[in-house]
């Protein structure tokens, strides 16, 4: 068995003339963990595909596990033991862990007949190999997001997969996911397998790589051992400019005036959080932080009027405020950057213009039609004002970047002049240069006097952005900490201890953990 | 969307279903006109045409409407029957023998609001199922295509009516100049209908629900309105195409124009409606309204398989929609796979739309 797995060389690839890869080299030997980092749009992608043998590349060659290709054909790679967990995982909602693990075992053997007993019997052995517990005849349509992915990771193990590349694997994950998420791949490497491990998350990446790739514009530009890097220069590397990520550390300013801006008092939604109070002022960025489920989610969506609270009050600016639908939360001034900007957030097929306006479509009329000069400026204005990155606003949505289309998302809130911006993960999926710059946009918003509630995972987000973070667990505030003196390393200590850590190494998937959607 | 409009030549350009409708559009009428310029090609004929396209094509505009929001509507022609059945009645009833005038005036002004007002409340009754109850728009509007096309019965006991005022069947049958009323009306109507769809803020908003109903309701949309005001609208068109069928037949029965339906699902597709919601323009379906009309004239001109005309009408119909899909699936696939080649952030979308287009596909 020869030592090295993937060897990439010189790979160009280019799109429409658009070169997305240009001469880019990777080694991959067994046992290996490395990281893949680079902006969005720096060709990681591309260059995930052409090893799994969906993309063919237009220069260079792939040699797998010593043979080399010109042309890899998917099940080349699937016979070579390549195998890619997307982000979505590729999951069968409908069907059994069982059967989404031992499927396409199935399927490569060619069997006809199903064999139920060989199904939980190579089900059982893939769950067995990376140490974890579950549930082999639940269906994974009611797993957690962090579950799906341990399925997804069975099913790579139980084709004997030789290197298993993960995009983004942390994205839905909370903290104590993402550790077990780290644990099951130690042992993978302890059984040989290599992991090509790509990622956003620059901690994440320090902390679980031994060597680091980092693209930029379809090129590698650095190749080494993690010990040679820090965050600092991996940012440099992958943004080709300095970004200071910390000089964002502004002192946050408290609000001010005697009347709070919002103010919610006992707030509660049956079986979905209870007793929430907080106060938010004028001018001020508080922070809300939780695990999946924790109910930050949706106190949000109950603030928006989504899903109304059933209890308790709020008051904007002082006067008693009822939210019983999304129209009384945009009358009152709320507007909420959703979690999920793709299905939430963005109507994708239509125009960047269309997007902005969305929400404020009413405001812009003359005599009962749409005052087109009025809905020019208004696009012209936060087109501008964001500096949203476009050649026309009347391209679809869908062909920005991360980045500019949560810039599109916070101009249609920000067309509706709001008093309260809630923002549900503002940087979810943005790259790093970008993520600066929202941050930037945030802090600016509250300077004019906006107040901000923003609920994240990332740490040094809140961190850097907020003055006050409530810690939410099962639907309850439990701390309420001034971050003036907070470090990360506390904050992620305040987390876990409201969390009792379970069997060490294996992940919790106890019903409170299942995120609830908005119907 | 929102700039001037644009000069035919880059609108057509723009639009390439619209450009390739057009197309067609002109090679029927070309390839008939060759073939049997003595019939076709004729005053006669054309008239014929504009007579029976207008009931038609009201009720292509009422179902694409609910097409646009991602819905349907099959009560549509249920919905003009019961119309054009009550506005009979309420004519024959009330007029009495030897009415003055300004009494038949009156009488058929308030059938025909009576008309309107039908369509407007059936339609409402649908919007209410679809977006209060929460029943999916295909099988509440058969329920209550059944339910309305029931009613119709019940009241006519299955016989037409007949025997309108000649002043009301001037509406169906009149001409204005050369031109047929029932054609005016339509563009009118037509044009007004593009005017809500494309300058109104309950146009826009529509397309906006039918393109995304979650982020509709998460930028503060109150999709159960604009649902209920949709189907409304749809209704309203319903009835004005049941009123203009009696007009011209001078009948109204309960089982009229069933097979409507499903051509007028047809037509919208052709013309570019996207059955998933969020797209579609009034002169798209037009358009392939226009060419299907050719198609079917000609084809019983031309007397094609002689007695069996009326079937191979159907085929045709079926064939030039399956063709005209096709090419649209494969021309968007094609489109998918090369990204867009305009702008900076070409670059930087490249790895999202193949991504995009893997999972959409799921």
């Amino acid at each position: 068995m020869p030592d090295q797995i993937l060897n990439v060389d010189n790979l160009s690839k280019s799109f429409a003339g658009v070169r997305a890869l240009q001469g880019v080299n990777l080694t991959m030997e067994r046992g290996e963990i490395r990281c893949l980092v680079g902006e969005n749009g720096c060709g990681k992608s591309t260059l995930i595909k052409v090893i799994a043998g969906v993309v063919q590349p237009d220069e260079g060659t792939v040699t797998l596990n010593g043979r080399q290709y010109r042309q890899i054909r998917p099940i080349d790679a699937i016979r070579e033991g390549i195998q890619v967990i997307y982000q979505d995982f590729s999951l069968f909602p409908n069907l059994t862990v069982a059967e989404n693990i031992a499927f396409n075992y199935n399927l490569a053997r060619k069997k006809q007949l199903v064999n139920w007993r060989d199904i939980n019997r190579i089900a059982r052995e893939a769950i067995a190999k990376i140490g974890v517990d579950l549930d082999l005849g639940a269906y994974v349509e009611d797993l957690p997001v962090a579950d799906k992915q341990i399925i997804a990771i069975c099913r790579a193990i139980s084709q004997s997969a030789r290197l298993v590349i993960m995009d983004e694997p942390t994205t839905a994950l909370t903290e104590k996911e993402v550790r077990a998420l780290f644990n099951i791949i130690k042992t993978l490497q302890r059984e040989g397998i290599a992991i090509l491990f790509v990622s956003h998350k620059l901690n994440e990446v320090l902390e679980i790589s031994e060597k680091i790739t980092i693209m930029r514009n379809g090129r590698n530009v650095t190749d080494g051992n993690t010990a040679g890097f820090d965050r600092a220069s991996l940012v440099k590397h992958m943004t080709g400019r300095e970004i200071n990520e910390t000089n964002a550390a502004i002192v946050p300013q408290a609000g001010n005036g005697s009347v709070p801006l919002l103010q919610a008092e006992n707030l509660s939604c049956r079986g979905r959080f209870a007793d929430v109070s907080f106060s938010l002022a004028a001018g001020e960025i508080i922070g809300i932080t939780g695990l999946l489920g924790s109910g930050r989610t949706e106190l949000a969506l109950s603030l928006f009027g989504i899903r109304p609270a059933d209890a308790g009050t709020i008051s904007i600016e002082g006067r008693p405020a009822e939210i019983r639908s999304v129209q009384d939360a945009v009358r009152h001034g709320i507007g909420y950057v959703p979690e999920d900007r793709l299905i939430e957030g963005l109507f994708l097929e239509r125009s960047i213009g269309s997007n902005i306006v969305a929400g404020t479509l009413r405001r812009l009329t003359r005599r009962g039609l749409i005052n087109r000069a009025a809905v020019g400026a208004q696009i012209r204005q936060w087109t501008e004002n964001l500096h949203i990155n476009t050649p026309s606003t009347e391209l679809p949505v869908k062909s920005l970047s991360g980045g500019n289309q949560q810039r599109v998302v916070l101009a249609k809130w920000l067309a509706i002049n709001p008093k309260i911006l809630i923002m549900n993960g503002p940087t979810v999926g943005v790259d790093v240069g970008s993520k600066a710059e929202i941050h930037q946009i945030i802090r600016d918003l509250a300077r004019q006097g906006i107040g901000v509630i923003i609920i994240s995972d990332d740490l040094p987000e809140l961190l850097q952005n907020c003055c006050r973070i409530l810690v939410m667990r099962k639907g309850r505030v439990l701390e309420e900490l001034p971050t003036e003196g907070l470090s990360e390393a506390d904050l992620t200590h305040r987390l876990s201890a409201t969390a009792p850590a379970p069997a060490s190494g294996t992940p919790a998937h106890s019903g409170q953990r299942k995120q609830v959607r908005p119907s | 969307m929102f700039d001037k409009l644009p000069s035919i030549t880059s609108f057509i350009s723009r639009d390439r279903n619209i450009g390739r409708l057009l197309g067609v559009a002109l090679f029927i009428l070309i390839i008939l006109s060759i073939l049997n310029p003595g019939l076709f090609l004729t005053v006669s004929n054309f008239k014929s045409m504009a007579y029976q396209l207008p009931e038609f094509g009201l009720l292509a505009m009422a179902i694409m409407i609910a097409l646009l929001t991602g819905g349907i509507d099959l009560s549509a022609v249920g919905i003009a029957n019961l119309s054009g059945v009550l506005a009979a009645l309420t004519m024959i009833r009330f007029i009495p023998q030897g009415a003055a005038g300004w009494q038949i005036t009156l009488v058929i002004g308030a059938a025909v609001a009576l008309g309107l007002v039908i369509g407007a409340i059936c339609g409402a009754i649908n919007g209410f199922l679809i977006g209060r109850i929460g029943i999916p728009a295909i099988l509440a509007t058969l329920g209550t295509m059944q339910l309305f096309t029931g009613i119709s019965i019940i009241i006519t006991k299955g016989y037409a009516v007949l025997g309108l005022p000649d002043a009301f069947l001037y509406f169906g049958n009149g001409t204005i100049g050369i031109f047929p009323v029932p054609l005016l009306i339509f563009i009118v109507i037509a044009v007004l209908f593009a005017l809500l769809l494309n300058k109104t803020t309950l146009g826009q908003e529509l397309f906006l629900m039918g393109t995304n109903p979650t982020a509709a309701k998460f930028t503060g949309l109150d999709n159960f309105r604009l649902t209920l005001k949709t189907y409304m609208v749809s209704g309203l068109l319903s009835g004005l195409a049941g009123l203009m069928i009696i007009a011209r037949t001078n009948s109204a029965k309960a089982d009229y124009g069933a097979s409507y339906t499903l051509q007028a699902i047809v037509v919208a597709v052709m013309g570019g409606v996207d059955p998933a919601g969020g797209a579609g323009t009034v002169i798209g379906l037009v358009l392939a309204m226009i060419s299907l009309q050719f198609l079917s004239s000609g084809f019983n001109m031309l007397r094609v398989g002689g007695s069996f005309s009326n079937y191979f009408r159907e085929l045709v119909w079926g064939v030039v929609l399956i063709l005209v899909m096709v090419i649209n699936y494969l021309d968007a696939k094609k489109r998918a796979r090369t990204p867009q080649e305009s702008g900076t952030d070409a670059k930087a979308q490249m790895p999202d739309t193949a991504a995009g287009a893997g999972s959409a596909q799921k």
